[in-house]
């Protein structure tokens, strides 16, 4: 890549400018902090060498949150653009930028993490396990995942951001269209997270079948531990997919394959394809999680046990495998066959029969229960009609002949905000509350979560709602901007305006977190809301030791602490203390994966002598894990009698 | 709590018709054609089966929310219900129903479609649809009428009450030819041809447009349409034959070159397929550029002027390039992928 000196670093935008000099400015105090408190070694071995599952959860649920700023900044951004007709606000290139960063981000980087945040920290618990089946394994998807979002966002003041949506569609991706380094952080950065995601994938299933602790067979599994094992099911079978597609699209662009590419009968549509038989999927990993968590909340404070469990468990399943079956809905436009597109008109608005089965289920499991509104429950209620929305609007989708005139439109963008925010961001909000003594040991203001609460869930209807009739208006997606003429201002200033709402939204959320640190009393036993209906909430601790459970629990029936306390049992009672097995934590996935960081930036750039140098650092660093015959220590009878009675004192 | 979930529920509904009345109707929904309007049949069809839904959810969580909520004497609290066959059969079977009844004219359109629509007279019976290729190039439309010979940038005129055939391509990124008054989009893609039957019923401008995403001036790739009486558009084809300049090949690859058309509309005689048919040949856009002196600059370089040549320094425009596009039907390229007849 011909690159003169003085175009790597992003220059004479404002904007950029300014993101520039906070994010060096937060740098050095960030270091300087750490420095000062002496905290460098406390980091290091406390938490980025973890093994621990609840650390990595809370890292994961950290970066997330960062990449929700990030990528709320860039949604604010489009939706000032849009505001108006013939904003000048950004130019087209970077508007393309933008969004196509924003997608990117919202869905690997954001959702992604955010969820196997909250699986890593309460899946274990909730099987009653110590730890994951690969500890270490859990380390490096960790950092993998962490360099692929550190490469991706570095792109916009190095070098320039991918510019072709976050579908990356060929030809528009390919070279002759997108000269320059962007595309390329797009492809290395998912490929890096991407192997991390798959690592979770099987880490995760072979946890769930094999680490359940005695007498949890798999129909007493909570809600939230079957989705995410569904969830990694699919991860396993869709990300392989992703990682062949985005590996052949690098040979395009890097080591001139015409695979996808215009010249020598490349195939174009075949990336469409590839994208899609990973991407549908994709968008399933993304709501299966959502659906446990909300199981778990509405149960929870419902006080009553799932409704149709069995009914519910199906439903996944079957969601799971049709998932694989409609990729092909995201081109109806394509000029397939007529029978082509009725079969995939039939099996998406399939997907919807299951889907509506756990809606009702959801309304029943409420049903002569006793319903008290914290705001985890509002979140999940508030999920209901709001996806219902966005569920239904997938069915005026999936109906092809119709499709024609919605696809690439607002109508689209407006689906699938729908059922994202109300179903992934809310879950992701409500677990992260419902969640949050589990992990800090105190619970998040109440009422301070309700103002966020209200202020997001109408923001979020001022925001969205108006897109579908700007879509049924003709208003195509993408465009930085458009004509007084096209009749769409009002609507879009609304929009816009609900955005800023949700904006102001997350900040008071963020505030929040501050302010129970300071303010929130801590809690005294494992069961913070008094109602806790599986295992994360039968440890002795409101936040469990790094062993989780003194002694296992044994399981008897669908909720099994539920079912305990029913039963006056007291796990903390049995004090038959054996030695307990952990895993010691390592410190070469983070070295790692930062030398797949460096490797994968020299191929952005195409200087081969970094990648080379990256890549033959990466072996060394297995070599030399692969002569690590540290397997783990105990901790000892004492140590577990110490910590278990200073819990909660 | 419960008080202030209602006002959000009916704000929905209230805002819905508020919308609807604000504005005047979609322009999805205002269709100015047979395939608009057999779409619009169809979402509205779609749009009153997904209301109902929407209401007897609505309605059913809020009941539920009222009367179970936590109060002082809950005797109506009964944790150990946790399922019932009958209710759970019920709503298996009902989205089941729904899904065939949508499923049914969904087919139906989707094969209706993807033929020209029926003529309404006994004369346009024997009429066969105007043939328009329409070729997207990065940032621009081209429409090319084979039999009248005519080539035009960015606008169109269609004679009213008769189907128009058309054929759809791309000189290089992915489009989709899109008049939302006139019916629903298809793609166009270099190295394919792909069908689109559409058809004006009333005489009228309609905006058209590339719906799917091409990268920096994708914003102005629009064009009009102008449906027209039969006699006007006949009229418009003649003048067009008679005063507008003859299309050369270097004027056509220079249209190759990406960026806005800056005359933003124009008008030729005889058409591109003399020399190219991208839905057979999809390297030729590449070429042209090589041949031009074109290069693909990255967005964010300083200098990204370019260096293009002029005709008389490129000896390639001095002879006769020339193809034989007549045996159309034997080797244009249909797709061979999954999903593609
Ligand atoms: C009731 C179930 C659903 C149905 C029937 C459905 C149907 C569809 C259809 C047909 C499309 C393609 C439309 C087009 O491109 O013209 C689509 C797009 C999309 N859907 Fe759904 N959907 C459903 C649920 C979901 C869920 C649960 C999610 C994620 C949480 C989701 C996320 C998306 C996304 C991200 C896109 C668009 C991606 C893009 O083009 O950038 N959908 N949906
Ligand atoms: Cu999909
Ligand atoms: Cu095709």
């Amino acid at each position: 890549m011909d690159l003169k000196w003085n175009e790597f670093i992003i220059t004479g935008d404002p904007l950029i400018l300014g993101a520039q000099i906070s994010i060096l400015l937060g740098g050095i105090a960030v270091v300087a902090a750490l420095t000062y408190f002496k905290k460098w070694s406390w980091l290091w071995k406390e938490w980025l060498t973890s093994v621990d599952h609840k650390k990595l959860g809370i890292m994961y649920i950290l970066s997330a949150l960062l990449m929700l700023f990030r990528g709320g900044i860039d949604g604010l951004m489009i939706r000032t653009q849009l505001a108006k007709p013939g904003m000048e606000f950004l130019d087209p290139q970077h508007y393309n930028e933008v969004f196509s960063t924003h997608g990117v981000i919202m869905i690997l980087f954001m959702a992604m993490p955010f969820l196997i945040g909250l699986i890593n920290y309460i899946v274990p618990l909730q099987i009653g396990a110590r730890d994951v089946a690969f500890p270490y394994l859990n380390n490096l998807s960790f950092w993998t995942f962490f360099v692929g979002m550190a490469l991706f966002n570095i792109s916009f003041i190095i070098g320039g951001s991918p510019d072709a949506g976050w579908t990356g569609y060929t030809p528009l991706a390919t070279n002759e269209f997108s000269p320059g380094p962007g595309q390329n952080y797009y492809l290395l950065a998912i490929q890096i997270a991407g192997i991390g995601t798959l690592m979770t994938g099987i880490n995760f299933f072979v946890t769930i079948l094999k680490m359940r602790t005695k007498g949890m067979t798999l129909m007493k599994m909570s809600m939230f531990t079957w989705t995410s094992l569904i969830t990694m099911l699919i991860i396993i079978f869709a990300f392989p997919v992703l990682t062949v597609a985005l590996a052949m699209q690098t040979f395009d662009r890097l080591f001139g394959s015409v695979l996808f590419t215009l010249q020598g009968d490349g195939n174009p549509m075949l990336w469409v394809n590839l994208f899609w038989v990973w991407g549908h999927p994709e968008v399933y990993i993304v709501i299966l999680p959502a659906f446990g968590i909300f199981s778990e909340i509405i149960s929870t404070f419902a006080r009553k046990q799932l409704f149709a469990y069995k009914a519910m468990v199906v439903s996944i399943v079957t969601i799971s495998v049709l998932s694989f079956l409609v990729w092909v809905h995201h081109f109806f436009t394509m000029g397939n066959s007529a029978e082509a597109n009725s079969f995939f008109s039939i099996t998406t608005m399939a997907i919807s029969i299951p889907t509506g089965v756990k809606i009702f289920n959801w309304l029943f499991t409420m049903y002569r229960g006793r319903i008290t509104f914290t705001t985890p429950m509002l979140w999940s209620l508030a999920f209901i009609p709001n996806f219902v929305i966005g569920g239904v609007t997938g069915v005026m989708l999936a109906m092809a002949a119709a499709d024609y005139q919605y696809h690439n439109t607002y109508f689209l963008v407006s689906h699938f905000h729908y059922v994202l925010i109300s179903g992934t961001v809310f879950a992701c909000f409500a677990g992260l509350i419902y969640w949050y003594p589990k992990m800090f040991g105190h619970k998040l203001n109440e009422k301070i979560g309700k103002w966020a609460f209200w202020i997001f869930v109408i923001g979020f209807n001022v925001c969205f709602f108006p897109q579908y009739f700007l879509g049924l208006d003709g208003m195509p997606r993408r465009i930085s901007t458009y004509l007084p003429e096209d009749g769409w201002t009002g609507l879009n200033m609304i929009s816009t305006i609900g955005a800023f709402m949700m904006g102001l939204a997350f900040l008071i959320f963020v505030y929040n977190i501050y302010y129970s640190w300071r303010y929130s009393p801590r809690e005294k036993t494992g069961d913070a809301w008094g109602l806790g209906r599986n295992l994360e909430w039968a440890t002795t601790s409101s936040i469990p030791p790094h062993y989780n459970f003194a002694v296992l629990p044994e399981v008897t029936g669908l909720d099994p602490y539920w079912d305990m306390k029913e039963k006056g049992l007291d796990q903390q009672k049995n004090t038959d203390y054996k030695p307990i097995h952990m895993p010691s934590n390592s410190s070469t996935p983070a070295i790692m994966s930062a030398l797949m960081g460096m490797a994968a930036f020299g191929l952005v750039f195409q200087w081969y002598w970094v990648g080379i140098v990256g890549a033959v650092g990466i072996f060394i660093t297995m070599i030399v894990r692969s002569f690590d015959y540290n397997d783990g220590y105990y901790v000892s009878v004492e140590e577990i009698k110490e910590t278990e009675a200073k819990a909660n004192k | 709590m419960l008080k202030k979930l209602k006002p959000l529920s009916l704000l929905l509904f209230l805002a819905l018709p508020l919308m609807l009345a604000g504005c005047s109707t979609p322009e999805v929904l205002d269709p100015k054609g047979p395939v608009a309007s057999q779409q619009s049949d169809l979402i509205i069809l779609s749009i009153i089966f997904m209301l109902t839904i929407v209401a007897v959810v609505f309605v059913l969580l809020t009941i539920i929310l009222v009367k179970y909520r936590e109060r002082k004497d809950h005797d109506k609290y009964s944790p150990e219900l946790h399922g019932s066959m009958l209710l759970e059969t019920i709503w298996t079977i009902i989205p089941i129903i729904i899904v065939v009844i949508l499923a049914v004219p969904t087919v139906r359109t989707i094969y209706s479609l993807e033929e020209a629509p029926q003529p309404k007279t006994a004369e346009a019976a024997n009429e066969d649809p105007l043939v328009v290729h329409a070729t997207s190039i990065n940032w621009k439309w081209v429409f090319t009428y084979p039999d009248e010979d005519i080539e035009t940038v960015n606008y169109l005129h269609i004679p009213i009450h008769r189907p128009v055939e058309f054929k759809l391509t791309s000189a290089d990124s992915m489009a989709a030819l899109w008049i939302p008054s006139l019916g629903g989009q298809k793609y166009n893609m270099a190295g394919m041809q792909t069908t689109l039957y559409l058809q004006a019923d009333h005489v009228g401008t309609y905006d058209g447009r590339n719906a799917n995403f091409t990268g920096e001036g994708f914003n102005e790739q629009r064009f009009k349409v102008y449906a027209d009486e039969e006699a006007d558009y006949q009229q418009w084809v003649e003048d067009v034959q008679n005063s507008a300049p003859e299309l050369t090949q270097y004027k056509y690859d220079n249209l190759l070159i990406p960026g806005v058309y800056e005359d933003g509309t124009a008008e030729f005689n005889g058409t591109h397929l003399q020399w190219i048919d991208h839905s057979k040949n999809a390297d030729y856009t590449l070429e042209a550029w090589d041949r031009l002196g074109y290069e693909p600059k990255n967005p964010h370089a300083k200098d990204k002027s370019q260096n293009l040549l002029r005709e008389d320094e490129i000896p390639y425009y001095q002879q006769d390039n020339t193809v034989d596009n007549s045996d159309e039907d034997m080797d244009s390229e249909e797709h061979a992928h999954a999903g593609h007849e």
